[in-house]
C-alpha cells in the first residue's frame, strides 16, 4: 500500500514538473485581458496561460496573504500595492538581461518610486479614476469634484462610488484639499463629515458594476476608471469623463513577478511579450487605457490613441494614491466602517 | 422521526457492533471540515492583528473590544457601548427575519398545494420550483437586478399599463434586498415543509371535522403540530444563510450598508485587513445562531419529553 503510494507520488510529481515547463499563472484584475493576447502567447511560445482575477488591490494581498504565494507566477497590482508587496517581501526579482525589452519601457515609467530601476515589475496599464456624468441627465460644469460629494439636484440618488476606501476617500480629501495619509484631527473629523452627509445622494457602493450602472442608466454620474468609462462611452452611455480642477486620482498597474513564482521562466517570457509594442497596444487597444511602452502609437486603434478618456487637458493635477502607516490607515478604516454601518 | 424508518429494527441489527466504525467517515468529515475550521477562526479571534491582513501569534482581546466598545476615533476617548456592530447585525438579523416569515407565508401554502396534488403533478410542481435553482445564485441575484431597475421589464410593464407615472424605485433599497433574498431561498422553505405535509394523514383532518373542529381549529391544533417539524427546518433553512448573504445587498442593495457577511469580508478582503476582527465577528455571529438553534432544540426535548 505504502508503495503504490509513493510510486504514485513520484509519478504525480513528475508530471506536474513536466507540466510546469510550459504553464503560467496569471493573476489579474477582472474584465483587463483580451483574449486573443493570451492565445497569441500560446502560440509562439507553447506556454499555457491561466488567469484568475481580483477586484482590488486589496483583494489580490489578501489572497496571496492567505496563502496563494507560490501559487501564482505573476499578479497586476496598482503603483501603491507593488510598493506594499515590496516591504511584505513578496516580490520575485529579475534582472535586464532577462528581460530584454525592458528597453521599451518609456522613461517616466522606468524609474518609479515604488519598484525603483524596474527589478520586479513592468508597465501594464495606467490611467486615472475620477468619475462620468450623463450628459443627458445634467448638463451643467462637471469638472469639479463636487459632482460626487455636494452633487447638483439633477444627481442627487443617482450616484455609485467605487467601494474601495483608498480612492474613494482619496478622491474626497482632494475634494477638500487636505493631504492623503493624514492624522490632523479636524482634517480626519472633515472627510468623515463629507462623506456622511454625501451617502444620502449616494444610490450604490460598486467597482465592479461602476461601468453597468452607468450604461444601464441606473446611475446618472460615478467615479470611474478612466478606460472603463472609455469602455461604458463604447457601449452607448452618453456620458462625459470629467478632469475635475481638484485633480485625478494617477496609478499604474504593473506585471509584478511573484515571489517563489512555481514557472518564472514562463513568467518572465510574458513580461518580455507584453513589452512588445504590438501587444501592448492589442492589451490598450482592449483596456483602453495607456501603455507605458514606446512604440505602441503605430498599432493603436484611432478612437483609443484620441479618446477624451486618455487625453487629460493640459494642466491636470494628478495624484497617486498613497499607502498610509498603520496608526493612520487605522483612522481611514473607521470613517469607512463608519461610512458604511 | 428516525424511528418511524421501515425496517429500521432489522437494519441495526445487521450493523450493531459496527456503529463506531461506521459512524469514523461522518466524523472525519465533521472534524475536518468543521471542527478544524472553527478552531481556528476562535484561535484568530485572539490574537493579535498584523497590518494589512494576517496575525501575530500574541493573545489579545482587542478585536472583542473593538466589537463591543466605542473609545471614538481616535480611541483616546473613555469607552462607551459600540453601536456599529450592533447596528450591522441587528439589520442582517432583521432582514434574515423578515425574509424567514416571508417564504414561510409563500411557502406553506405552496408545499401545501403541491403535496395535496396527485403523484404525477406533485412531480411537475417539485420540478417547477426547484428548476430556477439549477441556475447559479450570482446569475439569479443579477436577473433579479436587471427585472426591478428602473429602466428594466418591470418598471417598463407597468409604466406602460398606466399604473405607475414614475419608475417604482426598487433598486438600491432595502425591499429589493428583502425580495432577493426571498427569492434565493423560498425553496429551501417550500421542501421540507412539502415533506412533512406529504406524509400528513388527512383521515386526521376528517376525524377532526367529525368532532365538529372548525377550518382554523383543525389547522391549529391537528395539521400545525404534524407539519412543525417541516416548518422549523425550513425556517432554519432560510434564516441562517440569509444571515450571512452578501449577494443580495451587495447587488440589489447597492453595498451601501454592511451586512454580517460584508462587513466579515472587509476584514479578510478591504482595506482594512484586521483578520482577528473579522474572526470575532464570525465567532460572534457563530454564538448567535448556536443560541437560537439550541433554543429550539430544547424546546423540542421538553415538547417530546410531554
Amino acid at each position: 500500500m505504502k508503495k503504490i503510494l509513493a510510486t504514485s507520488l513520484i509519478a504525480l510529481a513528475a508530471a506536474s514538473a513536466a507540466q510546469a515547463e510550459g504553464e503560467l499563472k496569471l493573476y489579474n484584475w477582472f474584465e483587463y485581458m483580451p483574449q486573443e493576447l493570451l492565445d497569441k502567447f500560446t502560440e509562439e511560445t507553447g506556454i499555457t496561460v491561466t488567469m484568475d482575477t481580483y477586484d482590488s488591490n486589496e483583494a489580490l494581498l489578501a489572497s496571496l496573504k492567505a496563502g496563494k504565494l507560490g501559487s501564482y507566477d505573476l499578479a497586476v497590482p496598482g503603483d501603491y500595492m507593488v510598493k506594499i508587496l515590496g516591504d511584505e517581501d513578496m516580490l520575485g526579482t529579475f534582472t535586464a538581461e532577462e528581460v530584454p525589452n525592458l528597453v521599451n519601457i518609456e522613461d517616466q515609467w522606468m524609474d518609479v518610486p515604488f519598484d525603483e530601476g524596474r527589478k520586479s515589475s513592468v508597465p501594464y496599464q495606467w490611467g486615472s479614476t475620477s468619475f462620468a456624468v450623463n450628459r443627458e441627465v445634467f448638463d451643467g460644469d462637471i469638472q469639479t469634484t463636487g459632482i460626487i460629494f455636494e452633487p447638483p439636484a439633477e444627481l442627487k440618488g443617482k450616484i455609485n462610488v467605487l467601494d474601495t476606501s483608498g480612492e474613494t476617500l482619496t478622491l474626497a480629501s482632494m475634494h477638500l484639499g487636505i493631504p492623503q495619509c493624514t492624522s490632523d484631527r479636524d482634517q480626519l473629523k472633515a472627510l468623515n463629515a463629507l462623506v456622511m452627509g454625501a451617502k444620502a445622494d449616494w444610490a450604490s457602493f460598486g467597482s465592479d458594476v461602476a461601468k453597468d450602472v452607468l450604461v444601464s442608466g441606473d446611475a446618472a454620474a460615478g467615479m470611474i476608471w478612466s478606460g472603463f468609462a472609455a469602455k461604458a462611452r463604447g457601449e452607448g452611455a452618453p456620458i462625459e469623463y470629467a478632469f475635475p480642477k481638484e485633480g485625478v486620482i494617477v496609478w499604474m498597474d504593473n506585471i509584478t513577478l511573484l515571489k517563489d513564482a512555481p514557472n518564472r521562466d514562463s513568467a518572465l517570457a510574458f513580461m518580455n511579450f507584453m513589452l512588445e509594442p504590438e501587444n501592448a497596444a492589442t492589451l490598450t487597444n482592449y483596456a483602453q487605457y495607456s501603455a507605458g511602452v514606446k512604440g505602441v502609437a503605430e498599432f493603436l486603434d484611432p478612437e483609443v490613441a484620441n479618446s477624451p478618456e486618455s487625453n487629460p487637458p493640459e494642466g491636470t493635477t494628478t495624484v497617486f494614491v498613497e499607502a498610509c502607516p498603520e496608526e493612520v490607515q487605522v483612522l481611514y478604516d473607521a470613517i469607512w466602517t463608519n461610512l458604511k454601518k | 422521526m428516525a424511528a418511524m424508518a421501515p425496517g429500521g429494527a432489522s437494519s441495526s441489527e445487521i450493523y450493531k457492533g459496527n456503529a463506531s466504525r461506521l459512524l469514523l467517515p461522518t466524523w472525519v468529515v465533521i472534524g475536518v471540515f468543521l471542527l478544524v475550521p472553527v478552531a481556528l477562526m476562535a484561535t484568530y479571534s485572539f490574537l493579535t492583528k498584523e497590518f494589512r491582513g494576517g496575525v501575530i501569534w500574541e493573545f489579545s482581546l482587542a478585536a472583542y473590544d473593538q466589537f463591543f466598545l466605542d473609545r471614538g476615533l481616535f480611541g483616546d476617548e473613555p469607552p462607551k457601548i459600540e453601536w456599529t456592530y450592533i447596528t450591522i447585525f441587528w439589520r442582517s438579523i432583521w432582514q434574515a427575519g423578515l425574509a424567514t416569515i416571508l417564504c414561510l407565508l409563500i411557502g406553506f401554502p405552496t408545499a401545501w398545494f403541491i403535496a395535496t396534488r396527485d403523484a404525477r403533478m406533485r412531480t411537475v410542481w417539485l420540478l417547477v420550483v426547484t428548476v430556477p435553482y439549477w441556475v447559479n445564485l450570482l446569475i439569479r441575484t443579477v436577473s433579479m437586478k436587471f427585472l426591478i431597475r428602473d429602466e428594466g421589464p418591470l418598471n417598463a410593464m407597468l409604466l406602460w399599463s398606466g399604473l405607475i407615472d414614475q419608475p417604482l424605485g426598487l433598486i438600491n433599497t432595502n425591499l429589493a434586498v428583502q425580495l432577493g433574498l426571498f427569492y434565493s431561498y423560498l425553496p429551501f422553505m417550500v421542501l421540507p415543509i412539502y415533506a412533512a405535509v406529504e406524509r400528513y394523514d388527512f383521515a386526521l383532518s376528517e376525524a377532526a371535522a367529525d368532532l365538529y373542529a372548525g377550518r382554523w381549529t383543525t389547522l391549529r391544533l391537528v395539521i400545525l403540530p404534524v407539519v412543525k417539524p417541516g416548518i422549523i427546518a425550513g425556517c432554519i433553512l432560510v434564516f441562517v444563510p440569509s444571515l450571512g448573504a452578501f449577494l443580495a445587498p451587495d447587488l440589489l442593495g447597492g453595498a451601501k450598508s454592511f451586512m454580517i457577511g460584508s462587513l466579515i469580508e472587509e476584514q479578510f478582503k478591504g482595506a482594512a485587513g484586521n483578520w482577528p476582527f473579522g474572526a470575532a465577528a464570525a465567532m460572534i455571529l457563530m454564538t448567535i445562531v448556536m443560541i437560537v438553534l439550541l433554543v429550539y432544540a430544547r424546546s423540542q426535548t421538553r415538547e417530546a419529553k410531554a
